[in-house]
């Protein structure tokens, strides 16, 4: 069963001086029940703009995003998503901010209390309900932010570079945290990162987007298993040559051709 | 800072500060005398103590710094709520802001006080002026800081509430209202003592109560004495309210880390 679709996505902007830019060109793609799909590609290829409409807070210039089939006008309870700011509010409890979702959905006080009690004992982070945001570690309010995500029990998580404000330990252990956590709530999730280890021990399949216009020019399935388990992915054999591949793809190893820079007079 | 210096600090800082007072009330008492300064220029502190008791019982004291209390009270808090509810409209539309920015912008720039005249030939010698000067001097602060507090909010914030399908009013609630909190209480702050000034002003341009016109009072008679008494009173009527204030302020954004001495 399909959960996040985007059927010939294409979204233009007009930029600082007013001229038309088109930020992705016919994006077409699907991502299974319980799939976790691995969104890369160059600074401003449009990553973060395919997440901004998958969740409905920008409506594309043309084709559509779809979730459960229906397809998305606008925000909705099916979607959820986390960035790399982790957007805690300062003047709530971290039990508060777990519920704000909640809050939203009009939920009763006491399934709001009980729901991120749950969660929070999940991520071992009970001790902290009580706590505000800025006497907790960056990572400790990241994996907050990721409870807040799951609190609203969305079917699809849009993770936009969840990690990448932390430093390299704990995003190893953050890491391990939602692939078992996605695991076993058996969400589906459509993950940016830049990355590219990260995409490949978290990911069923990797997308590979092109700079701008970004449409998608690579697609890679990750036949390792194990998702739950990114530490023992690390140490796979295949993760170097898919790796390999990626930056193959990315034109990462060759020198880059000055895109977009005046041409020397 | 941890707790044992930090208490040390606070007991040092208080007896330094006790002693600095003892000094200045005797420098007050008998630095004029000392310099040769004549007491109708710097009345010493003994006088001025005089005068205030005379004052209780002969001039009403009570009952003018009553009334200024009052009026700088209902300055504040109709200033305040006004500057606050503009502020966040304006916050919530940016077309609005645009159209009525040269007028806030001229308003802004004007001087508030120079508005008290006008204000007591339309209400005549009542209090209604004198509050009103302190609303319109209030009004600004409060707006000018409730507006960038609004526009400063990250937009992801916005997106975040949004994307769990919140309203606009749980927008508003939930995100823009909390969060423009910090700074405007920045702006009451400033507002509480600027009340103070709006009040005495509208009370020395016409009236026949409040401190500012025992202030006339005392300098037609060449009172000295009397002046420092109503300047003093006023002073500590706008203390209060900056107090008053700061209490409040601590207990709205107790999430807020402990700055060092809580920063008054």
């Amino acid at each position: 069963m399909i959960r996040l679709e985007y059927r010939d996505v294409t979204m233009r902007f007009a930029d600082a001086s007013g001229r038309a830019l088109t930020a992705i060109e016919g994006v077409s793609f699907a991502v299974d029940d319980g799939e976790v799909v691995s969104l890369i590609g160059p600074s401003g290829c449009g990553k973060s703009t395919l997440l901004n409409i998958g969740s409905g807070l920008y409506a594309p210039s043309s084709g559509e995003a779809r979730v459960d089939g229906e397809p998305v006008a606008g925000p909705n309870s099916h979607v959820a998503f986390m960035l790399q700011k982790d957007l805690l509010l300062p003047w709530r409890t971290i039990a508060e901010n777990v519920a704000l979702g909640l809050e939203i959905h009009r939920q009763p006080k006491t399934e709001c209390a009980r729901r991120a009690r749950e969660l929070l004992a999940s991520f071992n982070l009970a001790d902290f309900a009580h706590r505000y945001p800025h006497q907790l570690s960056g990572g400790m309010r990241q994996r907050v932010a990721l409870a807040r995500t799951l609190a609203v029990d969305p079917h699809v998580l849009l993770l936009d570079e969840p990690f990448s404000a932390v430093d390299a330990q704990t995003r190893i252990a953050l890491q391990h945290e939602l692939a078992q956590t996605l695991k076993r709530a058996g969400k589906t999730a459509l993950l940016i990162t830049h990355d590219l280890l990260e995409a490949v021990i978290l990911s069923d399949r990797v997308l590979v987007m092109s700079a701008r216009p970004g449409h998608i020019i690579d697609e890679m399935r990750i036949e390792i298993g194990h998702r739950d388990e990114p530490l023992r992915r690390r140490r796979d054999a295949k993760v170097e040559s898919y790796m390999a591949r990626l930056m193959e793809r990315l034109e990462i190893a060759r020198p880059a051709p000055a895109q977009g820079a005046p041409a020397p007079a | 800072m941890n707790g044992s210096s930090r208490s040390t600090m606070l007991r040092r800082g208080t007896a330094a500060s006790v002693a600095l007072f003892i000094v200045f009330l005797a420098a007050w008492e008998w630095g004029p005398r000392l310099l040769g300064i004549p007491s109708f220029v710097v009345p010493p502190a003994s006088a001025v103590y005089g005068e205030f008791t005379r004052m209780l019982s002969v001039n009403h004291l009570m009952f003018h710094t009553g009334v200024t209390a009052a009026e700088v009270i209902a300055g504040f808090i109709l200033g305040s709520l006004m500057g606050a509810l503009f502020g966040y409209l304006l916050g919530m539309s940016p077309t609005a802001e645009f159209a009525l920015s040269p007028y806030i912008l001229a308003l802004q720039i004007a001087p508030k006080v120079a508005f008290a005249p006008l204000f007591i030939m339309w209400m005549g010698f009542t209090v209604y002026p004198k509050i009103l000067v302190a609303v319109l001097i209030v009004f600004f602060p409060v707006m000018v800081n409730v507006l960038t507090a609004i526009r400063g909010i990250d937009p992801d914030l916005i997106n975040l509430a949004r994307s769990f399908t919140a309203t606009r009013a749980q927008v508003f609630w939930k995100i823009e209202f909390p969060s423009s909190m910090p700074q405007l209480f920045a702006s009451l702050r400033i507002g509480s003592t600027l009340a103070v000034v709006g009040v005495v002003v509208g009370e020395l341009v016409g009236g026949n109560s409040g401190l500012g016109y025992l202030l006339t009072f005392g300098e037609g008679q060449a009172n000295t004495p009397m002046v420092f008494v109503c300047i003093l009173m006023l002073t500590l009527i706008g203390g209060i309210a900056y107090v008053a204030v700061i209490l409040l302020e601590r207990r709205v954004l107790h999430y807020v880390p402990a700055r060092p001495l809580g920063g008054i």
